[in-house]
């Protein structure tokens, strides 16, 4: 398929392609870091996960619909502070749901399945009564849409590069947080060994909410930075969902590195055969290949070795 | 046809005559409609169907919960507009229309469940009902088994006809083949790249698309044709081929959630449609409230109806529409053509002088609708409708400004010999 095009043409493509895998990394990064906080730490099949995404997008809607009405001169930063009203929304949401439901359901990790799945028909629903059940269209400020222009023949897309710095900045964030931060001491505590840790003087439960309550928060950014790249509608999380489970079963349940290097692999696997084959092609190779790699190690790439 | 077929929207003189006469013999047939011409229950009606002397009752059969909401909404609700205009001009024969609604919940059994319900419980004389093909195709069994009478509303692959449904939206020839030959005339496009998502109706669309282009369009080629999964929102290795590739033409049908992942990503990719030609059959001014009108400005759409078009009907339909249904909602291709169910149903049935299924499918063919939006639309022997097609440039305000319709109706072919 080469025979046609000029050198420079190429290698324009290959750059251009070259991002197009790291931004397809990055979002898998940023959709599977609050589920590997909640299923690798807490070990909750949190299958509303997509729900709070939708959250986090629902609320930059309303975000940048209030800045246009109230002060439009604040609209080209306002999705900073979309993404921030996103997370203490989800967040908030998450803690709610943590003290109601999942509290209840800690030794019963396979109910959380069911039980998360009923919650996020109910927000779906939910999304639907409250804001209709037609899509949204999120309005952007001008200067995070188009792309620059690296050269002639490349072009790089601004958003891309807003959601990888983005991505990176809150993995360097919850990385910080879960490994040298006192809290996160707390937190691995009680995931290891909860009877343990709250003989030691650890609230248990305040530790669980919180931590579900971040995970849930880091889904809202999540969803409010794919406004950007994806659609806005009641059930848009579920496009999200089966992918972000992939990337974090992947990698290992409980580690934050496995699931950085499981959305690595996948999305470069992913868009490589996605531009040698066609898109339902690569995707169904990308799952084979999964499959086959967890039948040999099931415990996913990276797995903490505990005892027993 | 008589001038009985006129909507009576269009004409308030004939209501204001028809009204005088009513009550006249209104007075000496004291519980009876008040309408001079009403039939004998008994005899518009041999075969158990709800109609009263007073009422007829119809389903509605749409997707409010579930995935599929997003696009059937818009469907109900111009189903429920034409009700009320066609109660307000004076019913069927004389009789008020009342409407049972079910839910489908966007899942093809319970589709199947609810239109069962519909015409074996509640013995619906038409249902105005589906959107997703695979929802037609599992109602399809049970309306030809309790011979009942559906009206969708969707364009679609065609490949199908049944005595019981009427297809009120286009097939597949009618939408694709005057858009493709409109973008080789005015454009001069040779090359074409062909997206969709990945399930039956994008893929038999392509199918006609590139036969069409390969055999019917001189010089003309297709170089690329790619398939996404339902949901996709990742398309920047595919759009980079498209860079790659340079078709003069992107010919996309991406639907639901995936479109507005494809068209901001292709903006963000650089890709400007002011100067790359994109033709879709998939958006219309519905999706584009999702997309956002900057993200799609300048490509262009192929379908039958646009809300901007200009004519009497569509001006009278459009402020209506938005009185019922709100200021801030659009009103796309599919839901035009879910509003002419209801009409072309009430307009068969009076054609028929019956609501016997039998008689409205063999009345069917033949019955004008001049009232329609779109313009004059007209039943074909096929069960589908004699329609224009044009296309529409995307405006940044999220509608379409009328490019080019064509001349003639466009006859619809289902099964297009040459193209399978």
């Amino acid at each position: 398929m080469f025979g046609d095009y000029s050198i420079s043409d190429l290698g324009a493509i290959l750059a251009m392609q070259g991002f197009a895998g790291l931004i397809l990394f990055s979002v898998y990064v940023l959709m599977a870091l609050g589920l590997a906080i909640i299923f690798g730490q807490m070990g909750v099949i949190n299958m509303a996960h997509g729900e709070f995404m939708i959250l986090g997008a629902y609320v930059t809607w309303m975000t940048s619909n209030a800045v246009q009405h109230v002060a439009p001169w604040l609209f080209p930063g306002y999705f900073f502070i979309a993404m921030i009203l996103a997370f203490i929304a989800s967040g908030a949401l998450g803690m709610l749901v943590e003290w109601a439901l999942i509290r209840h359901l800690y030794k019963r990790p396979l109910d959380t399945l069911l039980a998360t799945w009923g919650l996020s028909l109910i927000l779906q629903q939910a999304y639907r009564s409250i804001f209709g059940a037609r899509e949204v269209g999120v309005e952007l400020p001008e200067w995070m849409m188009g792309s620059l222009q690296a050269t002639d023949s490349i072009q790089i897309p601004i958003n891309g590069m807003f959601v990888m710095a983005l991505t990176m900045l809150i993995t360097i964030a919850v990385a910080y947080v879960l490994f040298w931060s006192s809290w996160g001491k707390q937190v691995r505590a009680v995931v290891q060994n909860r009877v343990m840790a709250g003989a030691v003087g650890i609230n248990t439960e305040k530790v669980d909410r919180y931590t579900f309550g971040l995970g849930c928060g880091i889904a809202g950014i999540a969803g409010s930075a794919f406004t950007m790249i994806g659609s806005t509608g009641p059930t848009a999380g579920q496009l999200y969902i089966v992918d972000t489970f992939l990337v974090v079963v992947f990698g290992g349940a409980a580690s934050l590195f496995g699931t950085i290097a499981s959305a690595f692999s996948i999305s470069q696997t992913q868009s490589t055969l996605e531009f040698f084959l066609s898109g339902s092609m690569a995707k169904v190779i990308t799952l084979l290949t999964i499959v086959a790699i967890l039948m040999v190690r099931p415990q996913g790439l990276f797995a903490l070795k505990v005892r027993k | 046809m008589s001038d009985e077929t006129k909507p009576g929207l269009k004409s308030p003189l004939r209501r204001k005559l028809l009204m005088g006469m009513a009550a006249l013999p209104a007075v000496s047939m004291l519980g009876r409609p008040a309408f001079a011409d009403v039939p004998a229950t008994s005899a518009v009606n041999t075969t158990g169907l709800a109609v009263t002397d007073s009422e007829v009752t119809v389903g509605i059969l749409h997707s409010v919960t579930g995935t599929m909401a997003i696009s059937e909404t818009g469907s109900v609700e111009a189903e429920k507009l034409a009700i009320e205009q066609i109660n307000a001009a004076g019913g069927v024969l004389g009789r008020k229309i009342k409407f049972i609604q079910e839910d489908g919940a966007s899942d093809w059994p319970t589709f199947a469940e609810k239109a069962k319900k519909l015409l074996v419980n509640d013995k619906c004389a038409a249902v105005m009902g589906c959107w997703t093909s695979a929802s037609r195709k599992a109602v399809l069994p049970v309306f030809e088994q309790y011979n009942g009478m559906l009206y969708y509303p969707t364009f679609y692959e065609g490949l199908e006809q049944s005595k019981n449904v009427i297809y009120t939206g286009q097939e597949a020839t009618q939408q694709i083949i005057a858009g493709l030959d409109w973008v080789n005339k005015t454009k001069g496009a040779k090359s074409f790249y062909l997206l969709g998502s990945d399930y039956i109706w994008p893929r038999t669309s392509n199918k006609i698309a590139r036969k069409h282009i390969e055999n019917h369009l001189q010089g003309c080629k297709v170089v690329g044709e790619e398939y996404f999964p339902l949901g996709s929102t990742q398309f920047n290795s595919v759009i980079n081929k498209i860079k790659l590739t340079k078709p003069d033409v992107i010919y996309a049908i991406i639907v639901g959630g995936s479109n507005v992942a494809f068209y901001k990503q292709l903006k963000a990719a650089g890709i400007d449609l002011s100067k790359q030609t994109l033709l879709t059959i998939s958006v219309t001014e519905d999706e584009i409230d999702g997309i956002g009108g900057e993200n799609i400005a300048g490509a262009y759409a192929c379908m039958k109806y646009f809300q901007s078009l200009d004519n009497p009907n569509n001006k009278a339909f459009v402020p209506a529409f938005k009185k019922m249904w709100g200021e801030k909602t659009v009103i796309g291709d599919v839901t035009q053509a879910a509003y002419l169910g209801p009409w072309l149903w009430k307009l068969t049935v009076e054609k028929a002088g019956s609501f016997d299924i039998d008689k409205i499918a063999a009345a069917s063919p033949g019955v004008e609708f001049k009232g329609a939006p779109e313009g004059y639309v007209r039943i074909h022997e096929n069960h589908h409708l004699w329609s224009k097609t044009r296309v529409g440039r995307a405006k940044a305000d999220g509608q379409y400004e009328l490019i080019y319709e064509t001349a003639d109706l466009v006859e619809p072919d289902p099964f297009p010999k040459g193209y399978q």
